[in-house]
């Protein structure tokens, strides 16, 4: 019998009590006596030489504390990039600083300048404004095309070109998938923007710094995902604090989708400040600053052939991709064009040979990085896109010819040829569960209702895979991370039974003080009530690498079983000890030991509280206390996959496009909470959606940020989405973890764009017109213009 | 935000009094707090209409005109607007929730952002804006982009909407803020039909006379069809090009008279 709290159980968020009546406690919650507030002078244009900075006006103005300008920061180490790509020539790629305050020079809209440390954020503004700064401005680039021409404009006067790097990947397999493309039967080819996003969490960033004189201790309040990680580049790369003096919490986190991950200038200032003050320095991001200053998403722009057969057999892919990078690499920009992309090229399909060619390209914007996906939506979209046109193009069915070309069930594990293999998975099963799901078979039906009403109806399919439970260390340690990427959990239990889990996971919505006691519950055969999750503070939990690639259940979760099993392990010794049996004959089931065979049997509590009070106790071969602790390295990445599809209706006068359904049929292997999975879906598709049709953020010429604030820039809202059919009965579990589970924090992000614009491109078809793609996001505007411009209708 | 000092008179003449010495306007604030906040203005003193009885609820004067106060939410002219129907819906499609529950008619009316919604409902209405000093017609109210033929501190009292036989609002989102990417109000009257666009043009609200004169003599949504808009003068955004928006203003005027 399943337990009703334990693995499976639908329970409800346990969070959410806090979080919907306004108990939370976030970062700008936090108030230490005594702080002074900061506010950034930021620039305003977006590349610039700092001709002159006067404080002196400033610094006297009321309530200011102390102005920091560059030259504070001068002997300070600047934000680290934790990541090395190495080039196609074997070269490492070029990386530039990036100072915590603009040192001369400023690189996009948003830099900051200067940071005015005030008794109120007030004050601090107002003193900001006072500073004489004068800019030279130079001329910008924000386009990547023009960034890598010959005598372009350079965003870091010490590199050679606006070029990161120039991967290839693999390299040697360049011309073996050059000659398979021109002697092939059939290549279709793609040019495709994947569009910039804005990543908006609902909780702004913010950043408390804290020093105690007394003690040379730091902490730092931080709005994180990962403290730990925080921690260690803070103190080891730009303040030089060692871990022992450095706190870092991350308190309630609303929300990330990426954005949290990296070590921001904020972050250290605040620390760096607190100390050269001595008061706690706190600053909190308005909405319109994180607009210019949180890590974007996405922007690529890529081209892509696909070459088949006669027979629809995909036979080889080639992608080439410029990515932009922004003004400065992000903590893990690198990677993520990279080994988070390149790597999922070969998505569901047997294709022997693909090629990924990927140049990074510095420009006059804000730096990009993870953004929920990160790298596989990239993928996922060009691959689903030109599978869709290709079969456009072969009259053949889209289901029909992803079908021809699926890695069969029993072809597991399967090693692709982009250096990754996929250890199980089934998907003829998915798409046969959408087929079913999302009444594929009736489609042709509704398509003749919508134009009765003079609407077009599209139907757009796609078929994801992607990579999550990031990641074995030593893996990614030689493809160039400057971090491990295992997961820590310590297991302490209580003298009465009860248990506190500290992880280094750090959940920002996704509810792992739901999930995380249901996976305890189950194992221990006691009620989820009895278990807490401590999260979020370098002070109290074992070194982890936080929340992100959809890694929390499977690599977090699984350190967890690990302590689990160490904890049992000397339970039953203490049992064996209890009954005075041999501790090979104690069976531990429903929260009780047993000798096998026999009723005779000790409560868990009982076992328990021995341990804590070990009267008659084998101390002699055992030290009392319950509590393990297990770091997990995974041996492999975990590999959901789903199959999605997209009913769209457009209304030809105005190009609007409305999103009649949404099915969703996902394999995540095992599932812990499926009403938690559900909101994950949910949320993922809302954004994969949100890419498709509204948001972009955009740079004029001059650098500046034209979506910059909720006026321009689209978030999907509630009634722009429809109710969707999501199912997850496909399971193939993990083989590699001892959950069985694969993570589904990003699936919907990443497979629904193709699908909704597949469905576009569908509906404009059978509307007669002679469109074959339209950027994302597809405004009415943009729809609208591909059918007048096309001129075959 | 610079700080400011709040006022709140409760009659008219207190607000006039109030701003005699420079003070502005406050309606509903879902303009003016925003430009506050990016310090973006620095008015020193605020007077606020919202305790101000007189300018608040909706009537119907003697000669059957729908007359709202001033400070008037659009929430409330949403529920309350029932004699004049495609007002009442158009309140009840500005912007979301919160911003109907405070903007009101007055700040939408003297803000007068090229694409707002009630300009086009007072434009084709041949509506009276009454304020404490005169009465303005519709016609000579809207001067331009941001533009009003108020002065400085003339406080709009009320806004007198004639009402037509048969009227509709036909508003095409713009989806990020829920303005009116294009919108178009068709107001039909024994005298002849009114057409004002509203998203559309660079100089703010207008009357479409070609589709005005096309709709007096047939009033059917195909009147327009074969009238040409020129995108020259459109606005031209991340949300729509010229084309975009002339194609609009053509299909919303015809849906709008659809609608009727
Ligand atoms: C997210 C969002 C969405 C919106 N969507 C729409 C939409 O779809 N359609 C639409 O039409 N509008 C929309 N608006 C605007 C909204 O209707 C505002 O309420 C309106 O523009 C201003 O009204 P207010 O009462 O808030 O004025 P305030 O912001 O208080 O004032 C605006 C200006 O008007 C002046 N003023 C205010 N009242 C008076 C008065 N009685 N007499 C003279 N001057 C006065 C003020 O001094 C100020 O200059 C939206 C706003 C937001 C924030």
């Amino acid at each position: 019998m399943p337990k009703d709290d334990g693995i499976g159980a639908a329970t409800t968020r346990r969070e959410d009590p806090r979080f919907l009546t306004g108990k939370g406690r976030y970062t700008d919650d936090i108030n230490v006596p005594g702080q002074a507030h900061a506010f950034f002078l930021r620039s305003q244009v977006a590349h610039g030489r700092i001709a002159s900075l006067d404080t002196t006006a400033a610094a006297a103005s009321d309530g200011v504390i102390r102005i920091f300008t560059g030259d504070d920061f001068a002997g300070v180490g600047g934000l680290p990039c934790g990541w090395q790509v190495t080039d196609r020539h074997g070269q490492p790629m070029q990386e530039p600083p990036h100072p915590v305050l603009a040192q001369g020079k400023v690189r996009h809209v948003g830099d900051p300048i200067a940071a005015v440390v005030a008794e109120t954020l007030d004050q601090a503004r107002d003193a900001a404004e006072r500073i004489d700064v004068d800019i030279e401005e130079l001329p910008t680039v924000t386009n990547m095309q023009s960034a890598l021409e010959d005598g372009a404009v350079r965003v870091h006067d010490d590199l050679e070109s606006n070029l990161c790097y120039d991967w290839g990947f693999i390299e040697d397999n360049r011309e073996a998938v050059n000659a398979a493309i021109a002697g092939a039967h059939h290549v279709t080819t793609l040019e495709l923007v994947n569009n910039r996003l804005v990543p908006n969490a609902m909780e702004p960033r913010a950043a408390i710094g804290d020093y105690n004189v007394a003690t040379d201790e730091h902490t730092l309040y931080t709005t994180s995902q990962n403290p730990h990680v925080i921690r260690l580049l803070m103190g080891a790369f730009v303040l030089g604090i060692p871990e022992h003096k450095l706190r870092v919490v991350a308190p309630d986190v609303g929300g990330g989708f990426g954005s949290k991950i990296y070590h921001y200038a904020e972050e250290a200032f605040c620390t760096f400040a607190a100390k050269a003050i001595n008061r706690a320095v706190k600053w909190t991001a308005d909405r319109s600053e994180a607009f210019i200053t949180d890590a974007h998403g996405r922007d690529h722009v890529t081209r892509i052939d696909l070459a088949l057969d006669e027979n629809g057999k995909f036979l080889a892919i080639r992608t080439d991709t410029l990515a932009n990078m922004g003004a400065y690499l992000s903590t893990f920009a690198p990677s993520i064009p990279t080994y988070l992309h390149g790597t999922l090229m070969a998505g569901n399909y047997a294709t022997p040979l693909i090629y990924v060619n990927v140049k990074a390209v510095f420009t006059n914007t804000v730096p990009v990085d993870a953004y929920r996906g990160a790298g596989r939506p990239e993928a996922t979209f060009q691959l689903e896109r030109v599978i869709d046109k290709a079969a456009r193009e072969l009259s053949i069915s889209p289901i029909e010819l992803r079908r021809r070309n699926f890695i069969g069930k029993d072809q597991f594990p399967y090693a692709t040829p982009v250096a990754v293999e996929y250890d199980t998975g089934d998907y003829h099963a998915t798409m046969d569960k959408l087929e079913e799901i999302a009444d594929i078979a009736g489609f042709s039906g509704r398509r003749a209702e919508s134009a009765a009403n003079g609407k077009l109806r599209g139907l757009g399919i796609s078929h994801y895979i992607e990579a999550c439970g990031i990641a074995p260390s030593a893996l990614v340690g030689a493809l160039g991370a400057r971090a491990g990427l295992y997961e820590s959990a310590t297991v302490r239990v209580n003298a009465t039974g009860s248990v506190s889990v500290l992880t280094g996971s750090h959940s920002h919505g996704q509810g792992h003080e739901t999930t995380f006691p249901q996976v305890v519950a189950d194992l221990l055969g006691i009620d989820a009530e009895q278990v807490a999750i401590v999260h979020g503070d370098t002070a109290t939990t074992p070194m982890g690498m936080g929340t992100y690639g959809s890694r929390s259940i499977a690599v977090g979760g699984t350190a967890i079983v690990k302590a689990l099993e160490k904890v049992i392990a000397k339970a039953k010794k203490i049992a064996a000890h209890l009954m005075e049996a041999s501790e090979a004959d104690v069976t531990f089931a429903d929260g009780a030991f047993t000798i096998a065979g026999t009723d005779r049997s000790v409560a868990w509590g009982d076992v328990c509280l021995a341990a804590y009070v070990p009267h008659n106790y084998p101390i002699e071969e055992l030290e009392p206390g319950l509590e393990e602790t297990a770091f997990y390295d995974p041996a492999n990445f975990t590999f959901p996959a789903g199959a999605y599809a997209c009913e769209v209706e457009v209304d030809p006068a105005t190009g609007e496009v409305e999103i009649c359904a949404f099915a969703a049929a996902d394999d995540f292997g095992n599932i812990i909470n499926p009403m938690i999975v559900d909101g994950q879906v949910h949320g993922g598709l809302a954004q994969g959606i949100g890419q498709a049709l509204m948001e972009h953020a955009v740079y004029d010429e001059h650098g500046q940020l034209l979506s910059g604030n909720f006026m321009d820039y689209t978030m999907p809202r509630a009634d722009d989405l429809p109710s969707f059919v999501i199912d997850h009965s496909c399971q193939t579990p993990c083989t590699h973890n001892p959950l069985g589970v694969k993570g589904c924090g990003e699936a919907g992000a990443i497979g629904s764009p193709p699908a909704v614009v597949n469905a576009v491109i569908d509906a404009l078809q059978s509307g007669g017109h002679d469109v074959d793609h339209i950027d994302m996001p597809l405004t009415s505007c943009r729809v609208w213009t591909a059918i007048n411009a096309d001129t075959g209708s | 935000m610079y700080s400011f000092e709040l006022r709140q008179p409760t009659s008219i003449g207190g607000a006039v009094r109030a701003l005699a010495d420079g003070g502005q306007i406050l309606g509903g604030g879902q303009t003016l707090i925003p430009t506050l906040k990016m310090r973006l203005a620095d008015p020193g003193v605020l007077v606020s209409l919202g305790r101000v009885d007189s300018l608040l609820g909706i009537c119907t004067d003697d000669s059957g005109r729908l007359c709202i106060g001033g400070a008037t939410t659009h929430a409330a002219v949403a529920e309350g607007g029932g004699a004049y129907p495609a007002l009442a819906r158009l309140a009840g499609r500005i912007g979301d929730p919160a911003v109907r529950n405070r903007g009101t008619i007055g700040g939408s009316l003297a803000n007068n952002d090229p694409a707002a919604c009630y300009p086009a409902a007072v434009l084709a209405s041949d509506a009276v804006v009454a304020t404490n000093a005169r009465d303005i017609a519709a016609d000579d109210f809207f001067t331009g982009l941001f533009e009003t033929a108020l002065d400085d501190g003339e406080i709009i009292t009320e806004v007198k909407f004639p009402v037509p036989a048969s009227a509709a609002y036909a508003k095409f989102l713009q989806r990020a803020s829920r303005f009116a990417l294009v919108g178009v109000f068709v107001a039909r009257f024994a005298s002849g039909v009114r057409v004002a666009v509203t998203g559309a043009s660079e100089s703010g609200v207008y009357r479409w006379s070609e589709a005005e004169t096309a709709l007096s003599a047939e009033f059917s949504p195909s009147a327009v069809d074969s009238l040409s808009v020129a995108p020259g003068g459109m606005i031209d955004d991340l949300h729509g090009s010229p084309e975009y928006r002339a194609q609009l203003v053509r299909v919303m005027t015809s849906r709008a008279v659809a609608a009727c």
